[in-house]
């Protein structure tokens, strides 16, 4: 009958799925189709206040020569350099320099007008840190972005092992499942350790969502909402891998006969570091 | 029937809680939107009469109002503040209550799975949470107005500061806080929806059913959800950052402002533009969210009720595609008085004026639609042709609002007010309304009574335009709007008789509604009984049992062969014919005119690039499949 008609036609012609995925993985195409618009509207929103402030280089060119005597500056930038013990440069001799909550470096930039109020900071002098071996508070080394790249690095890495796990999937191979979803977990909390550790830095450093001691204070405002709000969705990620990997040991996907699961996560996963890139190139590379 | 059997024994089990309340069954959930839509709308209606009857008569005093507001209206007159909050919530009710919600939710959940031929929504659960987000939004927003501080009260755009500092005025404190999160429910509410319609409509459509064979509503309806679904999330972003600055002291939206009694404020560094900039870029398209299912209801029961195909259905596919991809890059137009850079407003009302090809498109094809067609005066057919009435007013008003130099003039005037509660809100109302006559029998298994209906039709239509129209002269002589009255301003007097024609015409309006509301109710258990086609429409909603059964088909869900507009095919007896009758030679004809089309009777065309021309005027507008 009239099923010969329809068998030549698209896979548009209705009774299954054009795009062949189940409803379930389409619906997290569509929700992550949406999800990027809110992520979207945020880092427009960022870009539209930060350049609504002169940058660190303007600030310099407006500073005399003579407050600048004691900072690298080489044609407008501010430039140390890297591993330069900022402590042993900026702290008053004699002075005791294990207490954190002093932050030298902080105090003598505001002082040479570098970070100011009305200038936006270069992410370079404000994301310096680094936690030491063993000693944790110890962070008087001039790193710029070595920690974040480090973050940037395990979530990357966290979507490697996530491939891995969903390639198991495939395979129907519940222990490979279990060992890669287990190293993508350890990759999500170390990502979130990590945050939570910048996130107290810049803390103790002095910052809240109203105050900035690097520069405006919409600055720090920013900083914590786009973080934050990233920081949320790896959480929840996290917990979504964890169902899946309890689940997985339960051999619920091997009752089931197919690993989608695994998929459907994995594309969450997969946005959520998707969207770091961006957060990582807007806020901290330029 | 043995099918059918085995579904109604599968959900056999049902309490009244899970049928009623928590039910995961589309139909039922598409009725609970209706029904908390329809209570919604009596609630905004009824706050504009009490703000008309401030408009009209400032100096009188009407008991009722102190009745219903208490302390809000001391004496029976309106405090000014109240005002305020009463407007506000009058247009976040209408706008994102009935006209989204009400109106997608109830017709998407509705006809997407009856015209697409699923059983269900793809999730039902996500479907029933969609409802329950839903409810929870209105709740919340309903207890803002009983706050001591009274309802957000700087209108529905909540602009800041006024909505950013929570002591910029009474309403800008608890009540926003709660309008604030009524709204960020509404989106998980929308977002819900929005992403089961779109998975339904791509993966759940049943064999034959063909992208250019959907009715018009489910093309409607889809492009709104993936607007919803893109919008939406940018109000969310914008929602937070001004969370943050009520709450935790940052200023994303604040710069360099003095309070009265506060003196000057330490926020430094935000800028309220930014607000307007993301809020519009949800606002836009939220007027299309409302307008286009509207659209696709009409272009449905026009061509039923005409017995006619749609005139230039890949017209109408195109048209609105169209609007959907324009409502992104036009939201500057609400803006132009802002400071913005010329260039750009420019830009801006090009964007804006290019939709006007796109609403042509719909308007003429509804037009050659209905032309020397076959009639049926319905009700739902009287509300549609009543929305193609009120599209072309309200669409022309558009024309000059879209312009930035008249913007100057106009913006924030009552001719603002007229054009959009024509263009949008009276029009979707419209489109609401056809949408509940003509479904009516497919969601209850009754007929509404006909002469309530025209009744109802009458007295909207003169009362939509008696309100709606006067109010272009008010805006081009310069009267504001959302102004609480105008005694101390003496020029403004001459449109004293105007407010009292426009408030009268106002109650006529809502005793229209009564008359609706009577009809709705008393048909759920009195209407006549319909049968399982009582419009003789060829969709596949109307192959269903008049009883609701879960899977909505008993058996086999059928299989489609042709497309939805059927009507008035020479060589047939019926004036319809189904999307299920098997036909052959016309399917094979529907891949042939994909592939090689057939070449125009040279005789009768002009040769060359005319024929081409032609052809394609033929194939974009023409009925190529009547």
């Amino acid at each position: 009958m009239a099923t010969h008609a329809i068998s030549k036609s698209s896979p548009w012609s209705g009774g299954k799925s054009p795009f062949k995925v189940s409803y379930g993985k389409l619906m997290m195409w569509v929700f992550l189709l949406s999800d990027a618009f809110t992520f979207s509207s945020l880092l427009i929103g960022y870009g539209a206040l930060r350049y609504s402030f002169p940058s660190t280089e303007e600030a310099i060119t407006e500073i005399s020569a003579e407050k600048l005597s004691d900072v690298p500056v080489t044609d407008g930038v501010v430039h140390f350099d890297v591993t330069e013990n900022l402590i042993e440069r900026y702290a008053p001799a004699g002075e005791h320099h294990g207490d954190h909550h002093t932050d030298y470096f902080i105090e003598k930039m505001q002082e040479t007008g570098i970070f100011s109020e009305t200038h936006w900071p270069s992410p370079d002098l404000v994301f310096n840190h680094f936690p030491g071996f063993g000693i944790f508070d110890f962070h008087g080394m001039h790193l710029p972005l070595f920690f974040v790249s480090l973050m940037t690095l395990i979530l990357i890495f966290s979507s490697v092992t996530m491939v891995l796990a969903v390639e198991a999937g495939q395979r129907k191979s519940k222990s490979e499942v279990s060992k890669w979803m287990l190293w993508t977990i350890l990759g999500g909390f170390a990502f979130l350790s990590c945050q939570a550790w910048e996130w107290t830095q810049f803390i103790q450093a002095g910052a809240t969502p109203w105050v900035n001691p690097y520069g405006p204070a919409t600055f720090a405002a920013l900083f914590f909402l786009v973080t934050g709000f990233h920081g949320f969705h790896v959480f929840s990620g996290v917990v979504l891998n964890v169902i899946i990997y309890i689940n997985n040991l339960k051999g619920t996907y091997d009752d089931r006969g197919h690993y989608e699961m695994v998929e459907k996560v994995g594309l969450y996963w997969h946005f959520v570091d998707l969207v770091w890139v961006f957060v990582f190139t807007f806020f901290y590379l330029i | 029937m043995s099918t059918a059997t085995a579904h109604a024994d599968h959900h056999l089990k049902e309490t009244f809680i899970s049928k009623y309340v928590f039910s995961m069954d589309h139909k039922m959930i598409s009725k609970q939107f209706l029904i908390t839509g329809i209570i919604m709308g009596v609630i905004g209606m009824g706050m504009s009469i009490a703000f008309r009857l401030q408009l009209a008569w400032p100096d009188t005093s009407f008991p009722i109002l102190e009745w219903l507001f208490g302390r809000w209206a001391p004496d029976g007159k309106l405090d000014p503040g109240f005002y305020m909050g009463l407007v506000t919530i009058h247009g976040t009710i209408m706008v994102f209550y009935v006209l989204t919600a009400g109106l997608s939710g109830t017709f998407a959940n509705l006809l997407i799975p009856l015209q697409c031929g699923a059983r269900d929504m793809a999730s039902p659960f996500m479907n029933m949470l969609s409802y329950w987000f839903f409810f929870l939004s209105s709740v919340v927003l309903l207890s803002s107005v009983f706050v001591e501080t009274g309802p957000a009260s700087g209108g529905w755009t909540i602009y800041p500061p006024l909505s950013a500092l929570p002591k910029a005025m009474a309403g800008s404190g608890a009540g926003m806080t709660l309008w604030l999160v009524a709204i960020i429910l509404f989106i998980a509410s929308s977002l819900l929806g929005g992403i089961n319609y779109i998975s339904t409509v791509l993966n759940m459509r049943t064999k034959g059913m063909t992208m250019t064979r959907l009715p018009l509503t489910i093309w409607a309806l889809f492009l709104t959800a993936v607007l919803g679904l893109l919008s939406f999330p940018v109000l969310l972003g914008g929602g937070l950052l001004l969370m943050f600055d009520r709450g935790f002291g940052t200023s994303f939206y604040l710069s360099d402002i003095w309070l009265n009694g506060a003196g000057a404020l330490e926020h430094t560094g935000g800028s309220p533009i930014l607000f307007q900039h993301l809020f519009w870029f949800l606002g836009h398209p939220e007027v299309y969210i409302i307008i286009m299912p509207a659209l696709g209801i009409t272009s449905e029961v026009i061509a039923v009720n005409a017995r006619k195909p749609i005139f230039g259905y890949t017209a109408m596919v195109i048209s609105l595609l169209g609007i959907a991809f324009l409502s992104f890059i036009v939201w500057g137009h609400h803006m132009f008085i802002t400071g913005m850079n010329p260039m750009l407003g420019t830009a801006f009302l090009i964007t804006t004026l290019i939709i006007a090809v796109p609403s042509a498109v719909k308007t003429f094809n509804y037009l050659a639609t209905l032309w020397r067609g076959n009639i049926r005066f319905t009700n739902g057919m009287m509300f549609a042709i009543g929305l193609v009435s009120m599209f072309i007013s309200g669409g022309l008003t558009g024309i000059f609002l879209g312009n930035a130099t008249l913007d100057i003039q106009l913006h924030d005037t009552y001719f603002v007010v007229a054009h959009f509660h024509i263009v949008m809100g009276s029009a979707a109302i419209f489109g609401m309304m056809a949408g509940i006559y003509h479904w009516y029998p497919k969601m209850f298994g009754r007929l509404m009574n006909k002469p309530l209906g025209y009744l109802h039709f009458w007295m909207t239509f003169i009362s939509a335009y008696l309100v709606f129209f006067p109010m272009h002269f008010m805006g081009l002589a310069g009267v504001p709007r959302r102004y609480y009255s105008f005694t101390l301003l003496p020029e403004y007097g001459v449109w004293m008789d105007v407010n009292v024609l426009i408030t009268s015409a106002a109650i006529l309006g809502g005793i229209a509604q009564l008359i609706f509301l009577y009809n709705f109710f008393s048909s759920i258990w009195f209407g006549k009984k319909s049968s399982e086609n009582p419009w003789q429409a060829t969709t596949l909603e109307w192959t269903t049992p008049v009883e609701h059964i879960h899977g909505n088909w008993p058996g086999e869900i059928p299989t489609v062969h042709r497309w939805a507009y059927d009507y008035s095919k020479p060589g047939y007896e019926e004036d319809f014919i189904m999307q299920t009758t098997p036909d052959d030679g016309q399917e094979e004809q529907l891949f042939e005119t994909e592939t090689s089309p057939s070449a125009p009777d040279k005789k009768d065309v002009p040769e060359g690039e005319t024929v081409m021309f032609w052809a394609l005027i033929k194939k974009w507008f023409g009925s190529a499949r009547a």
